[in-house]
């Protein structure tokens, strides 16, 4: 298959693909940390010169920063929370016969191909508003206040809908799991004797583990970087109790015109982007095998 | 297992499954059909709205207010111009490791992957100093560049995985045949590869359409999508929801379409072969 | 015309030496087969004669040039794949016109041999249809039409009735074989199956772990193997081979006789042994006999063979017809 003469063409065919990729990696990254060791301000660019870790060291013990990185993970971890066991509940079901189920996956589906700037104004204005939104309308008929979401629980509200918009991709994954589950396995099962329960526990969750571990680590390496949702309902307020990680280091650097600061953040965010990719890239790693 | 499902049954999981399906697809319903009210109805209570005339009047407005024709054209042109532009750079790298691959393959193709995890803002004040200090903020042509780039290692990943399933013997046969590498590529693999490559083609167009850092953060007017066409109604001025509405289903429509299509390259895309 | 010479030729995969070092001779117009148990390289050599894999030593001259480094597009051999490997977008026209297509022929020659070879093969009323539609044997037809029109210098096949049905196979062999006689070019020919092997060759050539282990006429590896793995690998049910004292009374290691050359007798023999196992063919029986003192033996029968398990019977090797074998395994 891979003779002398195909070798040297397939090395000039991958080349231009991995120059870019390696330019577009090395070069602005670099720059990033050159910039974070430096003071530098678009206000008054004038006033620049080399400060070692000064920025790392403002933008860590900035109070904003931990509230930040606790916010990014309760974002986290809240949107996981809601997906994976939404996601297998809803697989289960849909991997159900019924009638209309081509219908049901499209509507399940469609959330995740709406953009991001839409799907959070929807629930912003529509929805979520305490005077005109649906909720509020809800409320009112019920005889209750309206509550006002985005303002006494930004973070929550946001988790609600990044939620909401993965919740189709983590379900399409795991349905597609559970439609490959080996059939005839179950069928030994039940001959052995096995009830619907045990075959549930001793078959489907050990399958589904491995799509879940996928879904998990996919899904975390977007959620680290949420920023539109936040960006166009509460601009990482009231405060900074929606900020995350990606929207402090977008406010330092374009908010607040701090280069220097906003370029430690960004090198910070990479680092933290890194730890989780690190496993990511392990799990990949052992299909390529396959 | 064709065994009897009980009707009972299947009368349950259908009530239930259509009723939690209506409910995720409710947000994209509501709007849709907000859409077609007149502002003053669209903030009504919901039965007061659902009740209240149908109208195209604000898909009217929205056209009127903004240049909306702009920023869908925007949205079409970088979508497809990146997608056009990545399938160029990857269609000959995946090719090279799929039929030809070296010791490493695969851990090049792991770090292709890897770049698409770094998280964009950690670019984010090079990017945007180097587009303004060469004239690309707010242009399409570089938004096109920065998309392309940051789905490069997904295109790469979904044709390579197209291409390794073509069986490599009926390439062996081409060779055998006479042809060289140029017939090779052009009479038998990209025949055989075009539903692949149609696939990641859709796969990357939404993807790009519903891009949501970096078209908002490298434009403001003139090259802006509809990502950013949208994000300005974050702060409007008076009655907007129906407005938002219409520019909202329009936005939407044409990925809502093309996703239900391509169900399975999203697997296959974005789980990077974790999950078949 | 299609003479192809292998000198030294190794194949290393790695650090393993798939093929340590060979040397073979083709002639031109021969019916060879590689035959072998799997793994054996019979399939790596096949391809590194096609030029689809890089030799790691050696030469391969075909008609006296030195072809070793030549791409397999130029070396004017075409291949007859296990599974066809057809071009499934293209038509069966275009499939056979592919290669006529790449040579650059015009078109009013690239259908006038079209048209030709698809007569000879009998697809002529399947031209249009594409490779999905076709049944195994219909592919296979038009896997090996598409080689025929290239007037090749040899033809290579790659297990090609591996994937058809029994009856299948046996009309493909038959139609293989005539093929041979009305085009007299040289037939390369991999299998594992030793009954393809024998009834098809002129020239058959056992491998294992990539070394030669014999090359002769069907006949003569039938009546004078060389070892013992040929002696065991060719011939169907494997010879019985026998070792202790009954070779070393005829001064070998390993005495070896075919089922169907012991004589049976219900009364009187050389071994002594019960019936284990009979297989009825209709035309022959197979009996698995336990013999004491040597263990299991297969005995071929008459179709109608009274003998039943259980049974006890006397078995005769014929004498003219044993082979012995030395120490190292090889003939004596």
């Amino acid at each position: 298959m891979a003779t002398k003469n195909s070798r040297a063409a397939a090395r000039w065919m991958v080349a231009p693909s991995v120059l870019l990729l390696f330019a577009w990696m090395i070069v602005p990254l670099v720059m990033t940390l050159y910039f974070s060791f430096q003071r530098y301000n678009l206000l008054s660019p004038d006033q620049s010169g080399f400060v070692g870790f000064d920025n790392y060291y403002y933008f860590l013990t900035n109070p904003a920063f931990f509230e930040a990185l606790t916010n990014t993970l309760t974002l986290v971890l809240g949107v996981l929370a809601i997906t994976i066991f939404g996601g297998i509940g809803l697989a289960l079901l849909l991997d159900q016969p019924f009638w209309g189920q081509g219908i049901v996956r499209v509507l399940v589906i469609a959330p995740f191909f709406v953009m991001p700037t839409v799907s959070a104004l929807v629930w912003k204005n529509m929805f979520m508003n305490p005077v005109n939104g649906m909720f509020a309308h809800i409320a009112k008929a019920m005889g209750l206040q309206p509550y006002d979401f985005l303002a006494h629980s930004p973070l929550a509200s946001i988790i609600l809908i990044v939620a909401w918009q993965w919740l189709p991709f983590s379900t399409l994954i795991l349905l597609t799991a559970l439609q490959s589950l080996d059939r005839e396995q179950q069928e030994a099962a039940e001959m052995d004797g096995a009830s619907v329960f045990a075959r549930f526990a001793y078959l489907t969750i050990p399958h589904l583990t491995r799509a879940v571990t996928v879904v998990v680590l996919i899904q975390t390496i977007f959620l680290l970087s949420v920023f539109a949702e936040i960006l166009v309902t509460t601009n990482g307020g009231p405060g900074t109790a929606s900020t995350n990680i990606s929207y402090l280091v977008y406010a330092q650097s374009l908010l607040n015109y701090d280069v220097g600061g906003g370029s430690a953040g960004g090198i910070i965010a990479v680092i933290l982007a890194n730890i989780v990719a690190f496993f990511v890239m392990r799990m990949i790693g052992k299909n390529l095998d396959a | 297992m064709a065994r009897k499902v009980t009707q009972t049954r299947k009368r349950v999981v259908t009530v239930l499954a259509w009723s939690i399906g209506f409910l995720i697809f409710f947000p994209i319903l509501w709007t849709v059909l907000m859409s077609f009210k007149s502002e003053g109805d669209a903030i009504k209570g919901p039965i007061d709205m659902l009740m209240a005339p149908w109208t195209l009047e604000s898909y009217g407005e929205v056209q009127h207010r903004s240049n909306y024709g702009l920023h869908f054209w925007n949205s079409v042109i970088i979508s497809l111009g990146s997608t056009l532009l990545a399938l160029i750079i990857a269609i000959p790298a995946a090719w090279a490791m799929a039929f030809v691959p070296g010791k490493r393959t695969k851990d090049l193709l792991m770090w292709m992957l890897s770049t698409k995890m770094m998280p964009s803002v950690g670019v984010l004040i090079p990017m945007y100093l180097m587009f303004r200090d060469f004239g690309l903020l707010d242009t399409r042509t570089g938004l096109v560049a920065v998309l392309t780039l940051i789905n490069l290692p997904i295109v790469v990943w979904m044709l390579y995985t197209y291409f390794k399933e073509i069986p490599g013997e009926i390439l062996e046969a081409a060779r055998m045949d006479g042809a060289g590498l140029r017939s090779e590529i052009l009479y038998v693999l990209t025949p055989m590869a075009v539903p692949g490559i149609a696939s990641t083609m859709l796969l990357n167009v939404i993807l790009a359409w519903n891009e949501a850092f970096w078209t908002l953060q490298l434009t403001t007017s003139s090259a802006a999508p509809l990502t950013q066409f949208i994000a300005s109604y974050s702060s409007p001025e008076g009655l907007f929801y129906a407005k938002l509405s219409a520019a909202s289903t329009m936005a939407i429509a044409p990925i809502l379409i093309m996703g239900w299509f391509s169900q399975k390259q999203l697997v296959r895309g974005l789980t990077f072969g974790a999950v078949k | 015309m299609g003479k192809i010479t292998l000198r030294n030729v190794t194949k290393k995969f790695g650090d393993v030496a798939v093929i340590p070092s060979l040397d073979l001779d083709i002639e031109d117009g021969e019916f060879v087969v590689f035959v072998g148990p799997s793994g054996c390289g019979k399939s790596t050599l096949l391809r590194l004669i096609a030029g689809l894999e890089d030799t790691s030593g050696g030469v391969i001259s075909i008609d006296g040039t030195d072809a070793t480094d030549t791409p397999p597009a130029k070396r004017g051999l075409a291949m007859v794949f296990q599974s066809y490997a057809l071009y499934p977008h293209m038509s069966v026209r275009k499939n056979i016109a592919f290669p006529l297509k790449m040579a650059g022929l015009a078109p009013s020659e690239i259908e006038r041999k079209v048209d030709a070879a698809a007569k000879v093969l009998n697809l002529t009323s399947y031209l249009d249809r594409k490779p999905g539609q076709l049944s195994g044997g219909q592919r296979q037809r038009v896997a090996i039409g598409r080689a025929i029109v290239r007037e090749p210098k040899a033809f290579l096949f790659d297990e090609p009735l591996s994937n058809l049905d029994a009856a299948l196979r046996g009309n493909m062999r038959l139609e293989i074989t005539e093929l041979h006689q009305t085009l007299k070019t040289t037939m390369i020919y991999v299998t594992h199956d030793q009954v393809e092997a024998m009834t098809m060759a002129d020239k058959i050539v056992v491998l294992q772990a990539g070394n030669i282990e014999q090359v002769g006429s069907p006949l003569d590896l039938y009546h004078k193997p060389a070892n013992i793995f040929v002696a065991g690998f060719i011939g169907s049910p494997r010879m019985n081979l026998i070792e202790g004292a009954d070779a070393t009374s005829l001064g070998a290691k390993t005495i070896g006789v075919r089922p169907e050359h012991i004589d049976i007798s219900m009364d009187r023999g050389t071994w002594t042994g019960r019936v284990s196992v009979t297989e009825h063919l209709g035309s022959d029986t197979f009996l698995h006999v336990s013999v004491d003192g040597i263990g299991s033996m297969t005995v071929r029968g008459g179709g109608d063979i009274a003998a039943r398990h259980g049974d006890t019977v006397y078995l005769t090797p014929q004498a003219d017809k044993t082979h012995r074998f030395g120490p190292d395994g090889r003939a004596l």
